[in-house]
């Protein structure tokens, strides 16, 4: 047999092997219901459930939100609603992320335990600065 | 009006660059197509390109002066710069946003093809088609022009007036010419020095990929199939050297500025430039086999090719919104994704169909290379470079799989990996193993002939002293992963080969050494990465007790530590305390205690309370008004450690918008860096709450007990200034001095005010940080000889902090600066053969 040959296996293989890794690592979007439902079935694969804070609809406050660094600084809960308006406690093991509350989006990274979403990693989609509001703001400073 | 000229002029100048561009790559088309070198269609094609260059230096100079100006009217300086803004920030207004960054790349190109022109002879018009081919696409994303009737938008122009962009809102239907007084600033975060160079030299790295590609599609296009690897390759060095820079610049920045506590993270935009550069290395090396023996030709035209379109893929996925919210970094969406995947695919087919058209064409070699030969161990070294790189990509398109499933109405759920560094790192160690190995032997290839007893004669000694010196480092560090040994030994093993080839090499001519240095600085870089992340140890882990999450023992973070203010934490074998928080003042070397200061509301000043002294020298007396610089709040937190001790000062930002943005503090030790950052402080939105005023009216003498600590009324007497407050002869101001004794002894002085000519009283509070007490002096009675005193409370201050060892991270710095001194070796060699062979006229 040829090397070229032989290496030209090596390669597939490995390429193979990329291609496996890559689709058994992937995590999935998810809703809080099949992610209940998976650590029901004792699944404990990681999945992204990708939701809004709970806010007072009159006042817009968030709700259930909580970080008392005092207490613990490695313990931060909150209530996520996910697309489907489901509502959940979300536990991190971490300080609160920086400019949580304003987020527009969020999505946790993790998997339930004891009744709980603990998440590994919250990533965040904040407003982007163009927004319209900001300028109106800086107007009506401006005219004062 | 003038002010909108500035725009106008601006605009035209992209209108013109963009038709420049294409007329100069028809001209440029033309005379590659005629006979002789100087032909008409060259001079002509010469000429649009440089109005073209001329008209993108007038775009440049248009954008700056709106932003050094301080013309808000413009969408541009609006919302990336601000009235406060240093001028040499104003140069990264230019890349915060995405107009100014393609603006950016269009100015590397014109420099680039400058060059090109007056190096080149033959090569010059076909090179420089493609070249102009390239601006084409590039200037037509800022050219910001809607097409009548069809009622598409190309390009998104730099000069968008602020009105056009925010449409009708209020304030201009109460005033049509309303300018914002301030811009909204630049990014915090991009006010960094790094951020002053690391773009421009990534953005260098990404245009000189366009050098080897033009020269691989110029080639195939005149049928000069071997004749452009030549002049490509120093150009090829070059990209790898400054792509390679910017990456680790990029990185750095990260590391010294934001918090994520390392310089690489894996994020899909850093992963999008860390793959073009994998195999730009590959091709560079398919591209020296090529010149040795003739052989890998096609491998070479094909590595170089997809580096380029690597580059496209990469500028399509970080700027068309496709990563939403996988990456950290932001990017917003300008609407250009259709068209930058326009400018992707007319790339991929057109070099596609060339390379099919002339492959059979293309000279290969039919005989195999012997395993004892060079070439095929560097072969194989490339291969394993692509296969990193695909593995790479594989993951980090995961989001474009979604896309394009979502696009053929697939329904699809699919996230990118979970634990990203794990599932890059698993792969990347074992590429890097193979890497390290393979460059070190393939360095005993020098000779082609070579056999098994040369072979082992060659490799005996080095071998046996990279086993040596990797057991001797595995005894000290406790390594316990085989994939860690491996590296340790792989690495120290191409460290000693090319060392060794280096003193061979470098007795006769040091210009050939450029490879071995590379190697070296490979192998070391190496062994920098795998300690610093594999070995980086987190110091403050938190032991105290834990009230919430007893149920998760397993689950529980305890990176993080709480420090109330001077008091002393264990953490590991460090103590530390954090001794308060500080900002920077015009003229003092040191950190200004916030406590020291009365911040007035305007201009960036304050009064010093107290004099304040750097190193015993007094540089501001009591009452003295000093500019600081209130962006940045530094807490001070002093490490000890047995009798060594230092001070950190992590930094962090309120910002109006951002919210607390926080950056590390790196003490940098020989073999270590101690790496902190703040991740929380008691009120990050800056609003500080008080408890209700307790009053307390007491005589001279009496005690208070406030917050665990026993007050003692001293005394109470005159004082004829008061920092802060304007006294006139006739005003009068007492101080009331309080003893604070508990755990350690504190001050404090509220002053009681009768301003006798504005007819008032007033008080002057004074804060305890370091207790949260506030004693306000709040009214006398002569009579009975009495005071009477407020008192409020606060929650103590104290910091969350986070603190990383990282060892050997400066060995991973000093390996990248022989990977580079080995690049720019390489390149002069390679250039002064492309020089020679043009001058004889070959080229």
């Amino acid at each position: 047999m040829k090397k070229s040959y032989i290496i030209g296996i090596v390669i597939i293989a490995v390429a193979i092997g990329v291609i496996v890794s890559t689709a058994g690592d992937a995590s999935a979007y998810v809703s809080f219901k099949e992610a209940y439902e998976m650590a029901a079935e004792g699944d404990k694969d990681m999945v992204h459930v990708v939701g809004k804070l709970k806010k007072d609809t009159t006042t817009g406050k968030i709700e259930g939100l909580l970080y008392e660094p005092v207490t613990d600084p490695n313990y931060f809960t909150f209530l996520l609603v996910d697309n489907n308006k489901e509502e959940r406690p979300v536990v991190y093991y971490h300080p609160k992320p920086q400019d949580f509350e304003k987020s527009e989006q969020i999505v946790v990274v993790g998997c339930v335990k004891n009744n709980e979403f603990v998440a590994d990693q919250i990533l965040m989609k904040c407003p982007s600065k163009y927004e319209e509001k900001e300028l109106k703001a800086t107007a009506v400073n401006a005219k004062q | 009006m003038t002010k909108f000229a500035v725009g106008d002029f601006g605009h035209l100048f992209v209108i013109i660059s963009f038709i420049a561009s294409l007329v100069a790559t028809y001209a440029f088309f033309q005379s590659a197509q005629s006979k002789g070198l100087n032909n008409s269609w060259a001079t002509f094609a010469r000429i649009a390109f440089f109005v073209h260059g001329a008209s993108v230096i007038g775009v440049v100079a248009s954008l700056f002066i709106i932003i050094y100006n301080h013309h808000y009217e413009y969408h541009y300086a609006w919302s990336h710069s601000s009235n406060s803004l240093p001028v040499y920030y104003m140069i990264s207004c230019f890349w915060e946003g995405q107009e100014g960054s393609f603006l950016l790349w269009i100015f590397w190109h014109v420099v680039l093809g400058t060059i090109l022109i007056s190096v080149n002879r033959t090569w010059e018009a076909p090179l420089m088609t493609v070249f102009c081919f390239v601006q084409v696409f590039l200037s037509s994303m800022i050219i910001g022009v809607v097409i009548p009737y069809l009622d598409i938008k190309i390009g998104s122009s730099p000069f968008i007036v602020l009105k056009d962009f925010m449409g009708d809102i209020p304030v201009y239907k109460l005033n049509p010419d309303y300018v914002p007084a301030d811009g909204t600033g630049l990014n915090p975060l991009l006010q960094n020095y790094w951020m002053v160079i690391h773009p421009p030299t990534l953005f260098l790295g990404f245009a000189t990929t366009l050098v080897p590609f033009s020269y691989c599609i110029a080639g195939l296009w005149k049928k000069k199939y071997t004749e452009w690897i030549r002049p490509a390759l120093p150009w090829a060095l070059f990209s790898a050297a400054v792509l390679g820079v910017g990456i680790l610049m990029g990185g750095y920045w990260a590391y010294e500025t934001l918090n994520f506590g390392g310089y690489w993270n894996w994020d899909p935009v850093e992963n999008a430039v860390y793959v073009p550069w994998l195999v730009l290395v590959a091709a560079i090396h398919t591209m020296i086999i090529f010149r040795n023996s003739g052989a890998a030709l096609k491998t070479a035209m094909i590595l170089v090719i997809t580096t380029f379109l690597l580059i496209l893929y990469s500028t399509f996925l970080t700027r068309s919104g496709i990563l939403g919210s996988s990456s950290v970094h932001s990017f917003t969406d300008l609407g250009l994704s259709g068209q930058l995947l326009i400018y992707l695919l007319v790339f991929v087919f057109l070099a596609k169909i060339l390379l099919i058209v002339r492959w059979k064409k293309i000279p290969g070699t039919e005989a195999e290379a012997s395993i004892y030969s060079r070439e095929f161990w560097i072969f194989i070294g490339a291969t394993v470079l692509c296969l990193a790189a695909f593995q790479v990509i594989a993951t980090t398109s995961i989001p474009v799989y979604k896309a394009i499933l979502e696009n053929l109405n697939i329904e699809s759920n699919i996230a990118p990996p979970v634990k990203q560094e794990e599932h890059y790192s698993n792969w990347q160690i074992w590429f890097a193993i193979l890497i390290a190995a393979l460059s070190g032997i393939g360095q005993y290839f020098w000779w082609k002939k070579m056999d098994k007893q040369k072979l082992w004669n060659a490799i005996a000694i080095p071998l046996l002293a990279s086993l040596v010196v990797s057991m001797v480092i595995l005894y000290f560090a406790d390594l316990n992963k085989p994939s860690y040994i491996l590296l340790v030994t792989a690495s120290v093993f191409t460290i000693i080969a090319n060392g060794a080839i280096f003193w061979e090499v470098v007795k006769s001519n040091y210009r050939l050494s450029g490879g071995a240095v590379a190697h070296i600085g490979i192998g070391l870089m190496l062994i920098g990465i795998l300690f610093s992340s594999g070995y980086s140890r987190i110091i403050s882990l938190n032991t105290s007790g834990l009230l919430y999450s007893k149920e998760f023992p397993t689950e529980m973070n305890r990176d993080n530590i709480l420090l109330w203010r001077n008091d002393v934490e264990k953490m590991n074998d460090f103590e530390l305390t954090y001794k308060g928080s500080r900002v920077e003042a015009k003229g003092f070397p040191g950190y200004v205690p916030k406590e020291k200061l009365l911040v007035l509301e305007t201009d960036y000043k304050a009064i010093a309370k107290d004099d304040i002294s750097y190193k015993d020298n007094i540089y501001f007396k009591k009452g003295d008004t000093i500019t600081i610089y209130p962006e940045n709040t530094f807490y001070e937190v002093l490490f000890k450690k047995g009798n060594e001790q230092f001070t950190l000062y992590p930094r962090a930002q309120v910002n109006p918008q951002m919210g607390l943005i926080a950056s590390p503090d790196i003490k940098r030790f020989f073999d270590r860096d101690l790496y902190s950052h703040v991740s929380s402080i008691p009120s990050p939105d800056g609003e500080r709450k008080w408890s209700k005023a307790e009053e307390y009216t007491i005589k001279i003498g009496d005690t208070l007990f406030l917050n665990d600590y026993i007050a003692v009324l001293q005394d109470v007497k005159k004082v004829s200034f008061i920092p802060g407050v304007k006294l006139t002869p006739e005003d009068a101001a007492v101080t009331a001095n309080f003893r604070l004794l508990g755990k350690q002894e504190y001050y404090a002085r509220p002053a009681y005010l009768i301003l006798v000519k504005d007819k008032m009283i007033g008080q002057v509070p004074e804060i305890v940080e370091d207790l949260g007490l506030k004693i306000t002096f709040l009214h006398i009675d002569p009579v009975e000889g009495k005071f009477t005193f407020a008192v409020n409370t606060t929650q103590k201050d104290y910091i969350i902090l986070k603190a990383i060892e990282k060892p050997m991270i400066n060995v991973l710095w000093l390996g990248t600066l022989l990977v580079v001194v080995g690049l720019i070796l390489a390149i002069t060699r390679r250039y002064s053969e492309f020089i020679k062979m043009r001058d004889k006229g070959i080229e």
